[in-house]
């Protein structure tokens, strides 16, 4: 297929740009295959450059000949334009319906997209599980590296190569993943090096309702376990949740099978009950309406928000302060499950807290874990078409991550702006990184693709997405969860609504206190070295 | 001394709200003017004072087997649940409480009391540091069109006014008077503010006597007065900063608002403020629900809704930013009124003031602002604060919701205001302590002896001024300039965690961007010096070829101020709050860590940690001097 069938008219003249706080641009308005883009053709007006995956869902409407369309992106932004004449009007609207609900993978930007920037360190080897198992092993030997699912055959979201304990043979994972949701048996995401408990994760377990069990599932998670200690299974679904999933095959471990692990549940959504209150939190915070709060609390976001941190916090609680090693489950163990593992590891492990290696906990724990970015990040907010699995789940880690940034603004290396840009390349993108579902859909991408950390990593953009305040802290940081420490972010959900000129200048008015400052420092130690240097020239000095 | 029925009690513990497994025990004194806990545990001088002032309430709990509970809030929003070992002790200690904490007459408040180390020259000068006279003279007054009027000199011609007053050149005494027989408490028509550049001014009065049909030819000469001081206007507002309904109410008591028929050139606009006894419980429910344990999203969210108080706030910030648009942008003269002209009218005032004059937006502008708008208008300090026992239905936070309009501000304008959060909370928790002589009556005329007798809050916080300085401030920044226009969008609006939970440090965030700006600045301050010093040293060097030794070396900046920001408060951050909802049991979440408000002074980059500043330790250590000789005599 041609992009050209698609695109009815190219180009039309006239259109007039209108976007909040922004003055309107009047220009023509061009569409590619992957790009709206207005152009007023003057030199200081910004040129509005649109990626039609970025598009959510469109309106139109007509007052006499003049067409407007509402474009409404899924990073929140709604834009109008306004276009001359009915027929380019409806063309263009069809065209930007059509180019943005591609099917196919394939014809996705990222196949396209050149990268005109030198690519210093490739992305797509940065962060291999290889590597990360080096380091594991730098700290404990209990753990290696297996490569049964090197087919994708035992677990088709896993990767090839996942760290399982030493003691644990191909055989056993093989039988144990069939007792797992989608073949998800439990493997390693995080040890944690102070006192060497772990965190793993998996899909829950196929007990059905005549509670099924497997022995070799105990074996592969009491292999994690100390002599004599105790473990803790956190299941992210209620008691009833869980007890209903038995219906449909699915359960829980049972104390009898599984004595020397205590249970704890907590309520945490399932995938699909999150894009709804999405979209009905994001409608309450541009409508200046009264009763806000009320309407915020329906939504229910922050509820989720309070309930994932507090639910890592515990996970976090029970390897650093209990001593104890945890299982993460859910139902897939795509999800929730993975936002309680990730989170974890910002609280315990101040790697996880540069830059770099937020990178890799977004690499390890939600691409390589396999959860379905493409399938959740397929629609956004302002979606008309009935969800199927869309979901922002990534978007509710990344509110939480923001949480605590904001009780701990001098312990991450990497500002908002970085949470910010991961959302937005998690549902449009011209890089590589966030397409397919799963290792296994990905194989191909590295040739034809670039990856995003390619070009985060490099110079210009570090800088830019750097702390000013950042200094490294090397404990656990435990945040608040109580209501009145948990914010709306307002840099995603007020991003497009609100004038930031008073907040930046703000930030601005930091960094240079804080340049200023270095640059003094620089200053006087070279004055010094220099009044040092004078001294010893001074044959006076020199004599005692 | 007569009113403590116990002196002191033994092993009582006190809980923490947030992690009740996180409880203290120690010793309780009752002092003449401090409620203190001392901590048992062996090596950590922890100590929780309590002033009398500040308590609000004293609930004697049920008693069960492990004790009798005893809660006390406080005005500056702490709250400590004690449990005393018998219902006998607890029985006397609330009754100690209740009659320390609700003096009868003046002479029992604190600042007769409170006698910190200076001479009475020195105390003498505290009163001298802010006077109204130099405001006025900075906006340009007296000249042509306002003169200083000495109708009220000794408070004959309205008693809750000050003595000093600005009124229109062409107003006679005649008119003044008349105009005031013709107003609530004889509270005319008067200048609040004057604004050079355009001649429009603020006035404030209270409510005419207008009922039904009363009108007073004074009255009206009075503000064809004010209208004719703005000479390029040819007309003026008229704001009553109540609901229509409540005026309307009014006119059946013989009171009621302006009617445009009778004044000429004036525009009537209601604002719509609720009044002190909506306030009042609008306060109350918000508060109760910023204490309930452990409360989910929705109790929070509902609760803060419910409580109606940020839709209160947005009123008064909407009616200042009515009146300073029209001052600023219209160049219109407005008065305000309410019903009596001292508790909606003093906010309304202020906060247009605010917007308006980046002299305000400075740390002596505030509190020149405070003592113009507040203290010499007749805001009843005394009656709303509660400050001796009196009619519960006069107490309502008016102050308080003024302090959060300017708050609300700093959050949108980060850059325009000279001072910090910390200055709005010292100022708030000093209104109510009774510590200082400002905020001690209901009116100047009250107030005459107390300068003799008290101390003045001003110049306590000029002094210690370095506490309370916005890093990000700058007097040449864009944002410091001009009239401030907010967004009054309700999302805007935000839950002032930093006042309400002030004293639950566990919900607030573990670092303060504007502590480790501070230090930088500083540090940024002394390598100015260096530098300046170093050059010189090198310009001598060079030019005397070494006739004189340096002797004085160099002092290394080898440990940065963020060294202290990461001793900044990362005890309590090692500390994990109760996620599990009493889960886990064994959790060894007992603070090993003492209270780190008192241990964490790093002496060696010579900067005081935040924690030490923290509200929290305030009024402990502050005052350690005049606080430690109570406690002895007791």
């Amino acid at each position: 297929m041609e992009f050209a069938e698609l695109i009815k008219t190219p180009r039309v003249d006239g259109v007039v740009l209108h976007r909040p706080f922004m003055p309107t641009v009047e220009g023509t308005l061009c569409l590619t295959g992957h790009h709206l883009i207005l152009s007023s053709r003057q030199d200081n007006t910004e040129e509005l450059w649109l990626l039609h995956s970025n598009i959510d869902s469109i309106e139109k409407r007509f007052v006499g000949s003049l067409g407007t369309i509402i474009v409404k992106c899924k990073d929140l932004r709604v834009i109008q334009l306004d276009i001359p004449g009915m027929e380019e009007c409806l063309n263009i609207a069809s065209s930007i319906e059509a180019l943005s609900t591609l099917d196919s993978v394939s014809l996705m930007y990222p196949f396209f997209y050149r990268p005109m920037f030198e690519v210093i360190e490739d992305g797509w080897n940065s962060f291999l599980p290889e590597d990360a198992f080096k380091d594991l092993e730098s700290m404990t030997d209990e753990w290696r590296l297996s490569d049964v699912n090197k087919d994708f055959s035992v677990c088709p979201s896993y990767p090839p190569l996942v760290a399982v304990p030493k003691d644990i043979d191909d055989d056993t994972l093989r039988k144990a993943a069939t007792f797992r949701h989608s073949g998800r048996f439990p493997v390693l995401s995080y040890y944690h090096k102070k006192n060497g408990m772990v965190m793993m994760r998996s899909g829950q377990p196929l007990t059905g309702t005549n509670g099924r069990r497997c022995k070799e599932d105990e074996k592969l998670i009491n292999a994690t376990l100390r002599p004599g200690k105790r473990g803790y299974i956190i299941d992210t679904r209620t008691i009833n949740v869980a007890q209903q999933a038995k219906a449909r095959g699915g359960g829980f471990e049972s104390e009898a099978n599984y004595p020397q692990w205590r249970r704890i549940h907590k309520a945490l959504e399932r995938y699909e009950h999150l894009l709804n209150l999405f979209d009905i939190s994001f409608d309450v915070v541009i409508s200046s309406m009264d009763r806000w709060l009320s309407k915020l609390e329906a939504s229910s976001w922050q509820t989720h928000v309070k309930e994932i941190l507090t639910t890592a916090c515990l996970a976090a609680q029970c390897i650093d302060r209990e001593g104890a090693s945890v299982l993460v489950h859910g139902t897939e163990g795509t999800d929730s499950t993975l936002q309680v593992t990730s989170l974890a590891q910002i609280i315990l492990d101040p790697a996880c807290r540069t830059i770099r290696g937020f990178q890799g906990l977004v690499e390890r724990e939600w691409l390589q874990a396999g959860h379905p970015f493409q399938q959740r990040c397929a629609q956004s907010a302002y979606s008309n078409s009935k969800p199927r699995q869309e979901s922002p789940v990534f978007l509710l880690f990344l509110d939480c991550v923001w949480q605590i940034l904001r009780q701990f603004p001098c312990s991450f290396e990497f500002s908002e702006s970085f949470l910010v840009l991961l959302f937005e390349h998690a549902y449009a993108s011209q890089f590589g990184t966030f397409l397919g579902n799963s290792t296994a859909e990905r194989l191909s991408l590295p040739e034809k693709t670039v990856s995003l950390w390619s070009w985060v990593n490099r110079p210009q953009e570090l800088e830019r997405l750097t702390n000013p305040l950042y200094e490294a802290n090397s404990l656990v940081i435990w945040p608040s969860v109580a209501p009145q420490s948990l914010l709306l972010w307002e840099g995603v959900f007020l991003r497009w609504n609100r004038s930031s000129r008073c907040l930046d200048e703000a930030y601005e008015e930091m960094v240079h206190i804080i340049e200023y400052n270095k640059e003094l420092q620089n200053k006087v130690n070279s004055l010094r070295r220099q009044l040092a240097q004078l001294e010893t020239e001074d044959p006076l000095l020199q004599t005692p | 001394m007569e009113h403590i029925r116990l002196p002191k009690v033994e092993s009582v513990r006190l809980l923490d709200r947030v992690s009740p497994r996180r409880s203290r025990v120690g010793t309780l004194y009752l002092t003449a003017t401090h409620t203190i806990f001392v901590e048992n545990e062996a090596g950590v001088r922890n100590e929780t004072w309590v002033l009398h002032s500040l308590v609000c309430s004293v609930e004697k709990q049920g008693a069960s087997a492990s004790g009798c509970p005893l809660v006390i809030h406080c005005k500056n929003f702490q709250v400590l649940h004690f449990v005393l070992p018998r219902e006998r002790e607890c029985h006397d200690v609330q009754l100690s409480l209740q009659r320390l904490s609700q003096p009868e007459s003046y002479e029992e408040l604190y600042c007769f009391s409170y006698k910190p180390n200076v001479d009475e020259e020195e105390r003498r000068q505290e009163w001298d540091f802010l006077g109204l006279k130099a405001d006025y003279s900075r906006m340009g007054l007296p000249n042509s069109l306002w003169k200083l009027s000495p109708v009220n000199r000794h408070y004959k011609v309205s008693d809750t006014y000050p003595a000093d007053l600005f009124v229109p050149e062409s107003a006679t005494p005649p008119v003044i008077v008349g105009s005031s027989k013709f107003r609530s408490r004889g509270r005319f028509p008067t200048l609040s503010y004057y604004s050079k550049e355009n001649h429009a001014a603020i006035c404030r009065s209270s409510q005419p006597l207008s009922g039904f049909s009363a009108r007073c030819l004074e009255d009206e000469q009075m503000l064809e007065a004010i209208l004719r001081s703005n000479p390029r206007s040819d007309f003026m507002y008229v704001v009553d900063t109540r609901p229509k309904l409540n005026a309307i109410a009014n006119r059946a008591a013989g009171k009621g608002y302006e009617n445009e028929d009778n004044y000429s050139n004036i525009k009537f606009q209601f604002l719509g403020i609720e009044n002190i006894h909506v306030m009042r419980n609008s306060q109350q429910k918000m508060l109760e629900v910023c204490e309930l344990r452990s409360p989910s999203m929705s109790d929070f969210l509902e609760g803060l809704e419910s409580s109606g108080w940020l839709k209160h706030i947005k009123a008064v910030l909407d009616a200042g930013i009515f009146i300073a648009k029209a001052v600023a942008e219209e160049g219109v003269s407005v008065l305000v009124h309410c019903s009596d002209g001292w508790d909606r009218t003093a906010q309304v005032c202020s906060v247009a003031c605010v917007l308006l004059d980046p002299y305000y937006r400075t740390l002596r502008g505030l509190m020149v602002l405070i003592e113009k708008d507040w203290i010499s208008f007749g805001h009843k300090f005394s009656h709303r604060c509660n400050h001796l026992v009196g009619d519960p239905k006069e107490v309502s936070p008016i102050i308080d919701q003024f302090l959060e309009c300017v708050w609300q501000l700093m959050e949108q304008f980060p850059c325009a205001f000279e001072f910090n959060e910390r200055f709005l909370i010292t100022i708030h928790s000093h209104i109510y302590s009774c510590q200082y002589g400002n905020f001690i009556g209901n009116n100047q005329r009250e107030r005459i002896e107390l300068r003799e007798r008290t101390h003045s809050l001003w110049s306590y916080l000029w002094t210690n001024q370095a506490d309370y300085i916005n890093p990000l401030y700058r007097p040449d920044h864009s944002q410091t300039q001009g009239l401030l226009r907010p967004s009054t969008a309700p999302y805007c609006f935000k839950f002032w965690r930093g006042l309400y939970n002030r004293f639950d440090r566990g919900m607030h965030p573990r670092q303060s961007v504007e502590d480790y700006l501070s230090a930088i600045q500083e540090e940024t301050q002394q390598l100015e010096e260096q530098l300046a010093s170093h050059k010189q040293k090198i310009a001598q060097l060079e030019q005397e070829q070494g006739w004189r030794s340096v002797t004085q070396k160099a002092v290394g900046f080898d440990k940065s101020p963020t060294a202290w920001a990461r001793g900044n408060d990362l005890s309590l951050a090692n500390t994990p709050q109760d996620y599990t909802g009493g889960f886990l049991t064994s959790s060894p979440c007992q603070p090993k860590t003492p209270d780190s408000s008192l241990i964490l002074f790093d002496q060696e980059s010579g900067i005081a940690d935040l924690s030490c500043r923290s509200p929290l330790s305030e009024d402990s250590t502050r005052d350690a001097d005049s606080d430690e000789a109570a406690y002895s005599a007791a």
